[in-house]
């Protein structure tokens, strides 16, 4: 780090005049290498391509004319490793430790590698930069554009980006009022699930009574198919941090929380890092840029409940306790964590903040729909072509979305439903495509945004099965406090692998429908009274996949085991074997050589390896 | 990661030290206790209790409560076969079987020669890559159950 940024600032002028300083020091013409080393490229062997890039930069003492960035992910996950070469923005995918020595050498001679570029699939063509494939072109990056920008454990490149910019304009030429005047005009709605006012949640905790006010940042995350919170923690902590100082200038806290899943160790990793810069700076801690205001953040590592995703839940967590929740006569807001008001919003809602104090909430309010502001991030994944995480204006159609940026479903596969809002959300069939993706709108549709993630379904996912995940899924994370929650969903549980298991029977759809309404009526809190959504949901767009398994003793989609058996297409099949070998309990037999195998149904467990094995499709799943 | 040795006063009170007693921070101290024992010894809690001065019982609860904790010895390497919504419409559900039949154990069992043991994670947020294997923090995207066997013999 630079001298003088071991130093507190002690004003917005000083922060500027360090802004100036890394700006000045910087050559914007420079090449510059952008690997992401989220945790999706990492899957994928990210960690390689970084080493070899460092080795080879090192090797050609390359340092001057090549800079290296290892970023947060920039949401492409589906063609990961990503690596992108500034300032010209050239997108290599796919990026093996191979290809590294041939990037770095093509470079310097300011030459293009064609074989690692994209090719759309639309027209064939290869697109050289990331601007124009398809895929980001058609986004609306406020919030994840700038990971490719930033390197999370450098404040420095938060900073040259105009970082702290909006604290440094709340603390100086705003009143705690002002800010959030001017984030309720903005329309600013919580991306964690139920898309409350965040102003009025603030304002609600500010005029609270109470000895002091805590401020929590949720990163928990748990619905399962969302990872956006986790991808800006990763990727642009600072972003979150400033929206938290802000937020807790704004209502008066001088204690703020992380709370982040154990689950997600590189976003634990980067939030203390940011921690720690900002305190250096003087960005955190005492006398915040010679404001006299003081706020200090501390992480806390979540255990990996589901149900932790309620307010009172997680706070009950953070003070050490089980994460139960209780009922809400008073708001977190008034009483939250040890029983002072408390402002919970989650990473994204955070993150929306200083672009709103930045901007102006006439700006932001020109984004997106009538009823929600901004932005939303999704989680794109499922079976579709491009999975990874994108960002578009809220009232965006969802087919937009789904064919537009997502690509499409696999394999010529038919189109059946999207899941949103995680377990508490539903499932939209084909015929609401058109729908406009926003808070309202969604809700009407029987489903919610939640967090935003969207799992694409095709013709293969069992609508019933899918239901059963999520009855089980929440079985298993509900707290057990209230009865409805925990036995009502075991009953429910019981019903729905009935069904699945071809033991349906006649008025188990009216026994789930029943069973769902007292849930919504009388579960203690959200976990309870939305779980029924993905039953309801699909049965609403659905039923006649409910019917085929309680009447005909059939799964439509060939995914629940009790009810599909195997067979070989003598036809198709050339007798290679790959499914004997893969058969774990022998009950497939080599008939010799280029004669079709025989599959013996006494033995077959059902378990679809060698319909997994099978390329040429001779294995019928029926 | 092997089971280590059995767990001192002393190693136990310097994990509470470095939360400054923090009540607070009870699921960050299992958290370290559990990555320091590979499972949370029963002295160990003993110890929390005491050093924190809360209830043995609040203890117990936390430590039973989040999926996350074992009070058993776990295997050298841990298996975490994701179940996220993703994982699953990828057929999630039949690698976890796959693997439970190869090492024939089921979820939350380790092998009896202390090998692996087989947990679930709900999501670990990679959704793109599912369905998702981890081993020892060490992810395997797009697994199928083909894939299983060479995945496991890679690991002694």
């Amino acid at each position: 780090m630079a001298k003088q940024s071991n130093n507190r600032l002690s004003s917005p002028q000083e922060l500027e005049a360090l802004r100036e300083s890394i700006i000045k020091s910087r050559d914007p013409s420079q090449t510059c290498i952008v690997i992401c080393g989220g945790t999706g490229c990492l899957a994928l062997g990210a960690q390689e391509v970084i080493t070899n890039f460092q080795r080879e930069i090192e090797k050609g003492g390359l340092e001057k004319k090549l800079a290296l960035r290892i970023t947060g992910c920039p949401g492409f996950c589906e063609r990961g490793p990503l690596v992108v070469i500034k300032p010209e923005n050239i997108l290599y995918q796919q990026v093996k430790g191979e290809d590294v020595v041939e990037i770095v050498s093509e470079t310097v001679k300011g030459k293009i590698v064609d074989r690692l570029l994209y090719i759309d699939p639309d027209t064939g063509r290869k697109i050289t930069y990331e601007h124009e494939v398809p895929f980001y072109k058609k986004q609306k990056r406020l919030l994840l554009g700038d990971n490719s920008n930033i390197d999370p454990t450098d404040i420095r490149d938060y900073l040259a980006l105009g970082g702290y910019a909006a604290l440094g304009k709340a603390l100086s030429n705003m009143s705690p009022e002002g800010i959030i005047a001017e984030v309720k005009k903005a329309g600013l709605r919580g991306r964690g699930g139920g898309g409350f006012p965040t102003a009025t949640k603030w304002e609600t905790c500010r005029n609270a009574e109470g000895d002091t006010r805590y401020i929590i940042c949720n990163c928990d995350e748990g619905d399962p198919g969302a990872f956006m919170d986790r991808s800006l923690m990763e990727g642009n902590p600072h972003s979150a941090l400033e929206g938290m100082v802000i937020g807790a200038y704004a209502i008066g806290g001088h204690q703020g929380y992380i709370y982040v899943r154990n689950e997600y160790p590189l976003a634990v990793k980067n939030a203390q890092i940011a921690i720690e810069q900002a305190e250096k700076l003087g960005l955190l801690g005492k006398n915040i840029l010679g404001s006299r205001f003081d706020f200090n953040v501390k992480i806390s590592r979540g255990g990996g409940a589901f149900v932790c995703g309620e307010s009172t839940a997680l706070m009950a967590s953070l003070e050490g306790k089980v994460g139960e929740p209780r009922a809400k006569y008073v708001h977190t807001s008034e009483k939250g964590l040890w029983e002072q008001p408390t402002n919970l919003n989650n990473v994204e809602t955070w993150a929306n903040v200083p672009l709103i104090i930045k901007n102006g909430a006439d700006w932001y309010g020109k984004i997106g729909s009538q009823g929600s502001k901004g932005t939303k991030i999704f989680s794109l994944v499922g079976k579709i072509n491009n999975t990874g995480l994108i960002e578009v204006p809220m009232g965006v159609a969802l087919k937009d979305i789904i064919y537009g940026i997502g690509g499409g479903i696999p394999d010529g596969k038919k189109f059946k439903a999207v899941q949103t809002g995680g377990p508490s959300g539903g499932c939209i069939p084909e015929n609401l495509l058109n729908l406009p993706v926003d808070f309202d709108e969604l809700d009407k549709a029987g489903s919610m945004m939640g967090s935003g993630g969207m799992i694409i379904m095709d013709e293969n996912t069992c609508m019933v099965d899918i239901a059963k995940y999520f009855v089980n899924f929440l079985e298993g994370e509900s707290c057990g406090k209230c009865l409805p929650c925990r036995e009502g969903l075991k009953r429910m549980s019981q019903i729905l692998t009935d069904i699945t298991e071809g033991r349906g029977k006649e008025g188990d759809i009216e026994l789930l429908e029943r069973l769902s309404a007292t849930l919504i009526d009388t579960s203690l809190c959200a976990l309870g009274s939305t779980a029924p959504n993905p039953v309801l949901t699909t049965l609403r767009y659905f039923r006649d996949e409910y019917e085929a398994h309680i009447k005909d003793r059939r799964c439509p989609a060939g995914v629940c085991k009790e009810l599909v058996t195997y067979s070989i297409d003598k036809e198709k099949c050339p007798g290679c074997g790959l499914c004997v070998k893969a058969c774990p309990s022998e009950a497939i037999t080599d008939m010799g050589k280029k004669k079709p195998v025989a599959l013996d149904q006494e033995k077959c467990i059902k378990c679809g390896a060698c319909y997994d094995v099978c390329k040429l499709g001779a294995v019928i799943r029926k | 990661m092997t089971t280590k040795n059995k767990p001192t006063k002393q190693k136990v009170t310097s994990i509470l030290d470095s939360y400054e007693g923090d009540p607070g921070m009870l699921v960050a101290i299992l958290q370290d206790i559990q990555a320091e024992y590979n499972y949370l010894p029963k002295e160990s809690l003993t110890h929390i209790s005491e050093g924190l001065d809360i209830p043995m019982t609040q203890v117990y609860s936390v430590a039973t409560f989040f999926k996350a904790f074992s009070l058993k010895p776990r295997g050298r390497h841990i298996i975490n076969v994701c179940l996220g919504t993703a994982c699953h419409v990828r057929g999630a559900g039949r690698v976890l079987e796959e693997i439970g039949r190869q090492l024939d154990i089921k979820p939350g069992e380790t092998t009896g020669d202390f090998r692996f043991t087989m947990e679930t994670v709900n999501c670990v947020g990679a959704c793109a890559l599912g369905p998702i294997v981890v081993i020892d923090g060490k992810y395997s995207g797009q697994m199928k159950t083909d894939k299983v066997k060479t995945l496991l013999e890679s690991y002694d």
